[in-house]
């Protein structure tokens, strides 16, 4: 076991410099990385995943998706605008550790409050810098996700084999049912900004805060509930129940979802507008039927083409996926909700990442419309929630006069 | 949506000379259009007067046209070829200007061949400044505050409302030319003028200072599926004040958050919608203010430019090639992404290392000119290195400039006292501002207090006090351990560095660096951070600890560039290693291309099998050789076509056991060494002008005495006649040996003869050591004196006769076996009073292969590289690379005369006063680019080379003439014959009264040291020149006598645009170009054509080939 103190830069012009001690990253195959602490010390394990971002590491960290989940940063430089009040995605970070090659030493932005790094460590994360991120990035493309333990500081002393048993028996990826972990433990409301057109029920699996401000700027009111609402808590949302549900992004596997998907069919039972997005796409893909799988390596990144089948448009996305939904890509698919037809695709892979039913007021995408971090290539797709929603009053219009007149 | 079946031919439009702003990035993107096309099965017309490039090789189009890209001639290459439409975004601001012009005369509708890529709307709301306000406006956006105007009283009342600093920018100028800031009423005046006079529609653009602010640009591209990608952004560390060509940049952007980068992406894609670029690349520039974010749109580019090139390069996103798709009707999701394969185009790159370009500039060649960086663009060519992190690539791009003094350095001890000096140059932009921002921080100052100074964002500043502060704890620690070295690697210091700063040698460092295993490792340009695979192996060298390069069997020939573009090397060498890659792939061998030139078609990722973007230094360039060595079998490396650069490698690499195949080493230095080549000359009874060496003014001054003046004096280490003047008479030389503070044990001073009125002949030829294969003679218009890089020359030679061409073609094989040729060698001769003089043999390609090759229709780079390699003459004769019998020593009677004409760039230098720089040619060499003019004749093909170079020669009007007095006699003749073509002389004084008695009539006008004579107000030549009324200028300069006027004229000829003749062998062949001018119909031929006719290989009505395939 070689734990050699890494050669760092001394302080310097009163700019505190970060004193760094030996850490070692370990792959569940055993490959193993030798760097620099970063962030907190100590131990962190959990499913190893690269993110191609070069932009909007605050946002990444903050998105509940990545709980249980050790970042791999492709981008070299990480930290160069430290962060600030206004972009974090929720309340925490939920990255359980963050692997970077050249952390920024001083933060330059004008929005910037604090360095990165004081609050990784503060939050304590465990991190891991001064390693080949591309070659552990390529690893991992050609082996797939896979459990990892960074290890910094007392932690690190141990011999590989304790290290490597570590990271082996720590729970995997596949199963995990993750949405309690993240979830909101109350209800609470966005208001709409400006007139208040709709209400929604929007059901918390690791929500970001994006989501309901691109809501609310439609005009909608949000209400973010618990994973483990029920359709209850979903119909008593407002003053007269909502107009739309949707069921948000979040971490785990959707095959493990079991009381999410129930509530989905009932909500689809009822004819609601819905919308999912990332988990909320699988979720709707479980309650029409389909099934999903994990990916190989998953896509992470702010840079995926995504064809619009529709439109026939290439919008450039957000993605943080490791599962999918298997649809048949070739033609619609008949369910117990009627037709289905996969809406979006992903031009890289063919994977699914979009579904639409044709016989009810709902659809899903597997990316991330709300960005943050991220292109705002796909905004449209709030407008097309708000579309359904004003389609469904305008037909209860219609239905309820249409009753009158008898 | 796939390809438009409407076309089937397209008329490709290129850049024309290199000039600044305008480099061979568009050679690059050029020649990617036209592979493209012709792909994709579309037959391709191409107009380029640049003979250099490597589009305008006759295997990258149907019809290649070298003719001067003017509405006329481009008018008459339609109505020849009658192409279904015109693809312009690709060849910069001189093919879209060209476009324009042929929209707005009716030529495109004419003859129904409409613009793709762009329309006319969408170009000129980019390029109209007015026009794109609004459509800044209309997306959201806010543009800096700004007045049109159109007069002098016009931008002093705008100037009154916007208040002082202010910008001004000339419309449809490119490269930023003109444009410059005004502190002060004084200052608008000057430079407010002088961009009234650069814009073709006399409009200039006064705007609100955003100096200091933060510079972005985003490479857009769009496909006519309104699909739209950013391709690459690039953040500029010199802030907003300096010309982004003339700008450290940084690719990705590294200062930006995801909100503030998606608010610039927003915008971007907004904007390129709104302007309606229908598919191609565009290019938005941006500023962002440090303290509050708040945005501004500088300007787009409807066009693939200098950056996208740039981008291309720091990507693997190739954006002039998806551009020409997209031209013909593709969709980004329809054209594969060629480095992964699998994944479409439609995406945006995602880069997992930092890009870092660095300008290269030549102010050394314009030591009057004001060095001050600007929002004109001054530099001559650019470096870009590539590294896992800022500190690495940031000083690999430094020392990929090859120019002294450019790198980071900790000599000596620096005092807070010298650090403070430091910072106070630095806050004014320069060349070299980098190191003194580096020299201030190593001295003490804070980031904070550089920041204050220069505007550079901290958190670049950070990293450089962060290189200081590695190279303090290198400085201190007690050994190099394999830890230490690997820190410092990894931020990029080199051997140099290491060696300067641990006071041991060089080869030292080294052999602890190997003997500790601390090397590079090479990663890979793949467009997704390694998302994915990559097919293509483009590399970069990285101290990390994996590395990419793959095995392979084939035995490779590594293939050393020349490095960023400079004055006396620039894309010439570029072709000849281009050409030797494409050959040698299609003779079995895997090529291998190290270079770090972004503009370049070589650092193009799929011109070579392997490309490894890195800085062509011995250390760099041995580790490439040994990571290739790991990888599989080496034939060889080239140093031969790369230019100077290589070629100084070659005797350290072959000291390090690297086999240099063609020319060995030892022959260079037969050629270079004076003793040495003196004796080659000896043994093989040629000779040189007298000459000597002196390590002192006082042997200078004997040297000259014995030899006799007027002498030749350079220092001894001289690249592309760098610091060589002509002197005439002790006092000229002892001051010029007093300047040459460098003249010391190892660095002599040369004193050459200088021979007047000689006959400068340059040659061109392959030696395989048995048989040589002349590729060209030709002779200079210029007299000797004025470097060959600078004068026009024509092949076949204009007035040489068959009894000195044997003694030219005599002398060169001697030469060539005297010094042991394998491969390419240049010489020129100077012919004085019917003596062959040798002036110099440069064993390796030179700067006039590709004109010679297209003069000739023989692709004599290509089997240069065969030659070295082993090939003989004799089998590329059979193999039909070569002409079966004959060379391009003796051309056919019939064969049509080509003209070379060098394109200076005086006019973007100005002096600290804001006059131009003389533009005086002499013996160093100042030149950017080169145009060529091919005809039936001389005079034809020397107004077609000037039509090309943008001065094209006057059909009337007046012009005026004021040689010195040696040159009197020979100016009689030409002058008579403007008189009776109809043109009126002016004349001072002296002139004029000889002319009168030599019954020619010329009107005398007053130098401007002259007062006010008998007409009070009377306007001075400088006046008359200024106002347009002058349509050309012949000044030859006088010895030695006062210059100041000869320069005011000089000066103003250059700043009105007019063609300057100084050299009287130069009036006789303009009067000639004149003539043909007047007297001649439009006269255009493709090089195929051309070749044809000219038949060398004796192929009949054969298609032309040229033994090369792209």
């Amino acid at each position: 076991m070689t734990t050699q103190t890494p050669l760092t830069v001394p302080t310097r012009d009163g700019h505190p410099g970060r004193t760094r001690v030996a850490a070692t990253l370990v792959l569940e195959d055993g490959r193993t990385f030798r760097g620099a602490s970063y962030g907190a010390l100590g131990q962190t394990v959990g499913e190893a995943v690269f993110s191609t971002g070069m932009t909007g590491y605050q946002e990444t960290l903050t998105d509940p998706s990545y709980h249980r989940q050790v970042i791999v940063m492709t981008a070299p430089h990480v930290g160069n605008t430290g962060v600030n009040t206004e972009d974090d995605e929720s309340t925490r970070i939920w990255a359980a550790g963050y692997v970077v090659r050249d952390p920024a030493i001083r933060s330059s932005n004008w929005r910037a409050t604090r360095d990165l790094e004081d609050e990784l460590a503060d939050q304590g994360v465990v991190g891991i810098c001064d390693i080949d991120t591309r070659a552990l990035t390529r690893h991992l493309r050609e082996r797939g996700a896979m459990r990892v333990g960074i290890f910094s500081g007392d932690a690190a002393e141990r011999g590989d084999d304790e290290l490597l048993d570590a990271v082996r028996t720590s729970p995997q990826m596949a199963g995990a049912a993750l949405a309690a972990e993240v979830t909101t433990a109350e209800p609470y409301a966005v208001p709409a900004v400006g007139e208040k057109r709709f209400t929604v029920a929007a059901i918390d699996l690791g929500i970001k805060a994006m989501t309901p401000q691109l809501m609310a700027q439609r005009g909608i009111e949000v209400h973010v509930l618990p994973a483990t609402a029920t359709i209850d808590d979903v119909l008593a949302v407002g003053e007269s129940g909502p107009d739309g549900v949707f069921f948000s992004n979040g971490p785990g596997d959707p095959a493990s979802a079991e009381h999410e998907v129930t509530l989905l069919r009932q909500v689809l039972d009822r004819g609601l507008p819905f919308f999912g997005i990332c988990f909320g796409n699988q979720l709707l893909g479980r309650a029409l039927g389909f099934g999903t799988y994990k990916l190989k390596y998953g896509h992470r990144g702010i840079n995926q083409p995504v064809m619009d089948r529709t439109t026939g448009k290439v919008e450039v996305t957000a993605h943080n996926h490791g599962f999918a939904v298997d649809a048949p890509l070739d033609e619609d698919s008949d369910t117990a909700y009627g037709r289905v037809r996969v809406s979006h695709v992903c031009l890289n892979d063919d994977v699914v990442e979009g579904l639409e039913c044709l016989d009810r007021p709902a659809y899903s995408v597997q990316y991330h419309p709300e960005a943050a971090a991220g292109p705002h290539d796909a905004a449209y797709l709030f407008d097309r929630f708000v579309e359904l929603m004003t389609n469904r009053q305008t037909n209860h219009q219609q239905i309820s006069a249409s009753e009158g007149a008898h | 949506m796939p390809k438009r079946d409407d076309i089937k031919s397209v008329l490709v439009i290129g850049s024309g000379p290199i000039v600044i702003g305008q480099a061979c990035e568009f050679d690059y993107s050029g020649t990617q259009a036209c592979r493209v096309l012709r792909e994709e099965g579309i037959r391709v017309i191409l107009v380029n007067s640049n003979p250099a490039t490597i589009m305008t090789d006759p295997e990258f189009a149907d019809a290649t046209y070298v003719e001067p890209i003017t509405p006329e001639v481009v008018e008459a290459i339609i109505a020849k070829e009658r192409p279904d439409a015109v693809l312009a975004t690709l060849g910069g601001q001189t093919a879209l200007n060209c476009a324009i012009a042929l929209h707005e005369n009716g030529v495109l509708e004419k003859y129904g061949c409409p613009l793709i890529g762009a329309n006319v709307d969408a170009i000129e709301l980019g390029e109209d400044r007015e026009a794109f306000k609004g459509v800044v406006e209309r997306c959201g956006a806010e543009s800096a505050r700004s007045i049109i105007c159109h007069s002098m009283d016009e931008l002093l009342a705008a100037a009154e409302e916007l208040s002082y600093p202010v910008v001004v920018r000339p419309s449809f100028t490119m490269g930023g030319l003109g444009s410059g800031f005004a502190y002060d009423e004084a200052d608008l005046r000057r430079i407010g003028g002088q961009g009234l006079q650069y814009s073709p529609t006399t409009e200039v653009l006064l705007e609100e200072s955003i100096l200091g602010w933060k510079e972005y640009e985003l490479e857009v591209m769009r496909d006519h599926a309104d699909n739209v990608v950013v391709v690459c952004s690039i953040e500029n560390l010199d802030p907003m004040g300096v010309h982004t060509g003339d700008s450290i940049t940084v690719a990705p952007a590294l200062t930006l958050t995801d909100r503030e980068y998606q608010r610039l992406r927003d915008i971007g894609i907004a904007v390129i919608r709104e302007v309606g670029v229908d598919t191609g690349g565009c290019n938005i520039q941006f500023a962002v203010n440090p303290r509050d974010g708040r945005i501004i749109v500088i300007e787009m580019n409807p066009r693939v430019s200098r950056s996208s090139a740039l981008a291309s390069k720091a990507t693997g996103f190739p954006i002039a090639k998806i551009a020409a798709k997209m031209a013909i009707g593709y969709t980004l999701d329809e054209v594969p992404n060629d480095i992964t394969r699998e994944t479409p185009a439609s995406f945006e790159p995602s880069l997992d290392y930092v890009v870092v370009k660095v300008p290269r500039f030549a102010f050394e060649k314009f030591p009057a000119a004001d060095p001050t960086l600007t929002t004109t663009m001054k530099s001559v060519g650019e470096a870009m290195a590539i590294g896992r992190n800022f500190t690495e690539a940031l000083q690999k791009a430094l020392r990929s400039l090859e120019k002294k003094g450019a790198s980071f350095h900790w000599d000596g001890e620096l005092t807070k006292v010298a650090a403070e000096r430091a910072l106070e140059e630095a806050k004014t932009p320069t060349d070299g501002r980098i190191v003194l921002v580096q020299q201030a921080l190593r001295g003490g100052c804070t980031v904070e207090e550089v920041h204050e100074a220069t505007g550079i964002d901290p958190w670049f500043l950070d990293q450089i006090a962060l290189v200081n502060d590695v190279a303090a704890m290198l400085a201190e620690a007690d050994q190099l351990t394999p830890e230490l070295l690997r820190l410092v690697k990894r931020h990029g210091f080199s051997d140099a560095q290491i060696a300067s700063i641990r006071r041991m040698p060089q080869a030292v460092v080294r052999g602890v660096r190997h003997a500790l295993g601390v090397r590079p490792v090479y990663k890979t340009v793949d467009t997704c951070a390694a998302e994915f695979a990559a097919a293509t192996p483009y590399h970069y060298s990285s101290y990390d600890e994996e590395t990419e390069v793959a095995p392979r069997e084939r035995p490779a020939v590594i293939i050393l560039g020349s490095g960023p573009n400079r004055i006396g090397q620039g894309v010439e060498f570029d072709y000849s290693c281009v050409h030797a890659s494409f050959s040698l792939r299609d003779k079995g061998f895997d090529t291998v291309m190290v270079n770090c030139n972004p503009e370049t078609v070589s650092t193009d990722y799929d011109t070579s099998s392997r490309l490894y973007f890195e800085p062509l230094t011995l250390e760099d360039v041995l580790e490439v050789i040994h990571a290739e060595s790991q990888a599989g079998p080496i034939a060889g490396v080239i140093v031969q076509l790369g230019g100077q650069t290589p070629l100084g490698l070659a005797q350290a690499l072959e000291d390090e056991g690297v086999p240099i195949v063609g020319t060995s080493p030892g022959a260079i230095h037969l050629a270079e060494d004076r003793g040495a080549f003196g004796q080659v000359l000896a043994k093989a009874g040629l000779i040189a002008p007298k000459h000597g060496t002196a390590f002192s003014a006082d042997e200078a001054l004997a040297v000259a005495r014995e030899i006799g003046y007027p002498v030749l004096v350079r220092p001894s280490y001289v690249l592309g006649g760098r610091g060589m003047v002509i002197v005439y008479d002790d006092d000229s030389l002892v001051t010029y040996v007093e300047k040459a503070t460098e003249a010391s044990p190892d660095h002599p001073i040369l004193i050459d003869r200088f021979l007047d009125d000689a006959i400068e002949i340059d040659v061109d030829a392959l030696f395989d050591g048995e048989e040589m294969y002349l590729g060209g003679i030709m002779e200079h218009v210029e007299e000797a004196g004025i470097h060959s890089g600078d004068s026009s020359c024509t092949l076949p030679p204009a007035t040489l006769g068959d009894g000195e061409l044997e003694r030219v073609r005599v002398a060169t094989r001697k030469l060539a076996e005297g010094i042991g040729v394998r491969g390419l060698m240049n010489v020129q001769f100077a012919l004085a009073q019917d003596i062959l003089y040798v002036i110099e043999a440069n064993p390796r390609a030179s700067r006039t292969v590709p004109f010679v090759a297209k003069a000739t229709g023989v692709p004599l780079a290509s089997a240069a590289a065969r030659v070295m390699l082993g090939a003989t003459v004799k089998e590329l004769r059979e193999e039909g690379m070569l002409p079966p019998s004959g060379d391009g020593g003796a051309m056919p009677a019939h064969a049509p005369v080509s003209c070379k004409e060098a394109v200076l760039p005086f006019k973007r230098f100005r002096t600290k006063e804001g006059v131009a720089v003389d533009s005086l040619l002499g013996p160093e060499m100042r030149s950017t680019g080169e145009v060529m003019g091919i005809d039936v004749d001389f005079g034809s093909a020397f107004s077609k080379a000037q039509q090309g170079g943008g001065s094209a020669l006057p059909r009337s009007g007046a012009i005026f003439v004021s040689v010195a007095n040696r040159d009197k006699r020979a100016m009689l003749f030409p002058v008579k014959r403007l008189v009776d073509l109809g043109f009126t002389i002016l004349a001072t004084s002296g002139t004029a009264a000889v002319l009168k008695r030599n019954g020619i009539e010329a009107t005398v006008v007053r130098k401007i040291t002259e007062r006010d004579g008998d007409a009070p107000g009377e306007k001075s030549i400088v006046d008359l020149i200024l106002d347009g009324t002058v349509q050309m200028v012949v000044n030859t300069p006088s010895g030695q006598d006062a210059r100041a006027d000869g320069y005011a004229i000089r000066a103003a000829t250059t700043s009105a645009d007019k063609p300057i003749i100084t050299t009287i062998a130069t009036l006789a062949a303009a009067v000639l170009g004149i003539e043909a001018g007047l007297t001649e119909e439009i006269r255009v031929k493709s090089l195929q054509d051309h070749a044809r006719d000219l038949d060398l290989y004796g192929r009949k009505d054969a298609l032309v080939g040229t033994g090369a395939t792209a």
